[in-house]
């Protein structure tokens, strides 16, 4: 700590538990917050400039290495988007139901990640997940047996857990037989079981009672809780088709960071992702998950990012539940794939990935060459939130030790899952006290 | 009597998708065990705990795309007993490699308002262009059946049984009908590193080379019977292992036909 007079500087350069890499920086003068800054310096990697002159069929495949963590997300998202080019929608059907599937796979992949290996030692006061084991060896098993469930539905779709290589435009390769997902029953039976059990185990954790402002965007699906497809929403009024995203949200470049912000033309800041979805779909919870989350003590909205971890848990439920459902009526589609052939256009994608809605849009030639790409994922788009509520946090917490304060805001930023390699076009926590 | 000290591992992050590092966290049946065994002492995306170097084990994913990460990597390099790269990122520069191709100031435009808060080399490099590397285990993303055998071959201090051999030969094994042969689907296969246990071709797709070049890979042979026009031969060599040495010179021999 550095006591000048009234100056005080709180850094983190690399931030633990995260994916990707980042910091923060926060500059105090006496008692005020001078800046407040998180800062992504993973390396910039060029995706929408190198997809120039590619085909619209490889999208799914080069898109996927932007996230080792979601990369079902690029792969639907980008789909979606070029077959919205192509004329081609995939509403509903057994394409579509298996996309759901690999899809709901990820969501338990990431968020048994997230609960329990880059979230759950905030609240039990561990560095991580494998210090955790050696006092609550138990608990850090259940969500490994959780997540590697949702790891074999990816791997029985997919063919594998990080880059599925059987997601395509129009479709997939080949369709997994129902005896090879019905191999899966047991084991994501167990994982709905642990779920609930983990709403059950969060809900009992203590929870600092804020509630933060920001706008809550997501996919808003007539059929359900959205993960796939959708109109995109809002708390305050927005209600577009991902087609107007651009009319409504600008992405700026900023200095401290290689992310692009994110904010609504009208009204700035946004947040999507566990909060915002919640907040907004929780009518359209499965029984099963919304009754869980009402026993929880969650109400039909939540804006406290700490209980964010008992939202996760909550989607999780949804999300075990709704596999069981589908591997349940499964019928492989026949073909697995419908043909997509390209015309000059441009095509529009959104998805839920499991960090919040990641938006696509392609421009491609007659041939179905691109001749332009924009992506923009969760984590840029909440950049400005999440600094906001991390203001917040520091305003709450001059009282704190330079330790804790640094302790609690790399939490605050942790309640919010940034991924940062994510971010394309994309952390480093300082606090400055003057 | 005081118990051994554990080895230590360390994981390292540079330009990539955090795949191959996840690939440790994957390791859901194993990961506490290996914790048992070895002190996990420098792994970010794990714990914020980190224990001071020299490490026995460095794990190194991405590539090398900064001045400021290319120093950083002759830092890794010093502090670690064993330095190996995992994923095509670290091995080969990854996709982000295609800005070799290309022109990175352009790229930068493209992406960026304010290409001048942008700090970036013009290249995408392996780690082995910048310091000596022990090992490297291809893929994107690696197997984490392989990196479990790395890791347990460098702690039994015996050499991984990694084969270096083509995707074919996993078909076979396999029992997988040759897509190209029986389909006439264009497959990378025959030229392809295996180690990804073959899964294109068993979902009836031919084989796109996320594995790297096999040893001594004869591209111009598959190239002159696949089928597949010259333009379009220069994007199936430039993906995620353009900067390989046999697909570099593939993609570039088709770029001059």
């Amino acid at each position: 700590m550095s006591e000048t007079s009234r100056t005080r500087t709180i850094r983190t350069d690399y931030l633990a538990r995260v994916e990707g890499e980042g910091g923060m920086y926060v500059k105090l003068d006496g008692r005020r917050v001078d800046e407040v800054k998180l800062r992504l310096y993973e390396p910039p990697r060029f995706f929408e400039a190198f997809l120039r002159g590619r085909s619209f069929t490889e999208v799914p495949d080069i898109t996927a290495r932007i996230c080792g963590i979601c990369p079902v997300a690029y792969q639907m998202s980008s789909a979606r988007a070029m077959e919205d080019a192509c004329g081609v929608r995939i509403d509903d059907g057994p394409i579509r139901d298996l996309r759901r599937l690999i899809y709901c796979g990820e969501w338990i992949e990431s968020h048994s990640l997230h609960v329990y290996m880059l979230h759950a030692p905030d609240f039990l006061g561990y560095p991580g997940a494998i210090e955790m084991a050696r006092d609550h060896r138990e608990i850090v098993e259940q969500g490994l047996r959780m997540k590697q469930a949702g790891n074999a539905l990816m791997t029985v779709i997919g063919g594998r857990e990080v880059h599925p290589i059987n997601v395509r435009v129009g479709g997939f390769y080949r369709a997994p037989t129902r005896a090879g997902l019905r191999a899966l029953i047991d084991p994501l039976e167990r994982a709905r079981e642990t779920a609930l059990a983990t709403v059950r185990w969060t809900s009992t954790l203590v929870f600092p009672d804020v509630e933060i402002e920001p706008e809550h965007v997501a996919l808003a699906d007539p059929d359900g809780y959205p993960i796939d497809r959708g109109r995109i929403v809002s708390d305050r009024g927005l209600d577009i088709e991902p087609s107007a995203f651009a009319d409504h949200i600008v992405e700026e470049h900023v200095e401290h960071s290689t992310a692009l912000h994110a904010r609504l033309r009208e009204r700035g800041s946004y947040l999507t992702g566990p909060l915002a979805r919640y907040s907004l779909a929780s009518a359209a919870l499965r029984p099963l998950a919304r009754e869980a989350a009402r026993e929880a003590g969650l109400g039909s909205s939540c804006r406290n990012p700490f209980r964010s971890i008992v939202v996760r848990a909550v989607e999780l439920v949804q999300a075990a539940d709704e596999a069981l459902a589908l591997i349940d009526a499964y019928q492989p589609p026949d073909p697995p794939a419908i043909e997509v052939h390209p015309r000059r256009s441009v095509g529009h994608g959104a998805t839920e990935a499991p960090r919040g809605m990641l938006y696509h849009r392609y421009e491609i030639d007659e041939d179905g060459t691109i001749l332009d790409a924009r992506i923009v994922p969760p984590t840029s788009q909440n950049q400005r939130a999440i600094e906001e509520d991390l203001r917040g946090v520091v305003e709450r917490s001059l009282d704190l030790s330079d330790e804790d304060l640094t302790q609690r805001c790399e939490q605050a930023i942790r309640n919010h899952d940034p991924c940062i390699s994510c971010s394309t076009h994309f952390l480093d926590l300082t606090v400055d006290r003057e | 009597m005081e118990a051994p000290a554990k080895r230590t591992l360390a994981v390292w992050k540079f330009a990539s998708c955090d795949g191959c590092q996840l690939s440790v966290l994957d390791l859901e049946d194993e990961l506490l065990t290996l914790a048992d065994h070895l002190e996990i002492a420098y792994f970010l995306e794990a714990s914020s705990a980190v224990l001071d170097g020299p490490y026995d084990v460095s794990l190194v994913e991405g590539s090398i795309t900064t001045a400021h990460d290319a120093e950083r990597i002759r830092a890794v390099r010093a502090n670690s007993r064993a330095l190996i790269t995992i994923g095509a990122c670290a091995t080969a520069g990854g996709i982000q490699a295609l800005r070799n191709f290309g022109d990175v100031e352009e790229f930068t435009r493209i992406v960026y308002a304010s290409p001048d808060y942008i700090s970036t080399l013009a290249t995408s490099t392996p780690i082995s262009a910048h310091v000596a590397v022990d090992f490297e285990l291809n893929g994107c993303p690696i197997n984490k059946r392989q990196l479990l055998e790395v890791i347990s071959a460098h702690l039994n201090r015996r050499r991984p049984r990694v084969r270096a051999h083509s995707v074919c030969v996993e078909c076979k094994r396999r029992g997988t009908v040759c897509v190209m042969v029986a389909h006439g689907t264009p497959c990378l296969g025959p030229v392809t590193h295996a180690g990804c246990g073959a899964i294109c071709p068993a979902f009836n797709r031919g084989c796109y080379g996320c594995y790297g070049p096999k040893e001594t890979p004869n591209t111009v042979s598959l190239d002159t019977w696949s089928g597949t026009g010259e333009h379009d031969l220069v994007r199936v060599y430039r993906t995620f292992n353009a900067g390989a040495g046999a697909f570099k010179q593939a993609s570039e021999g088709h770029e001059r036909d």
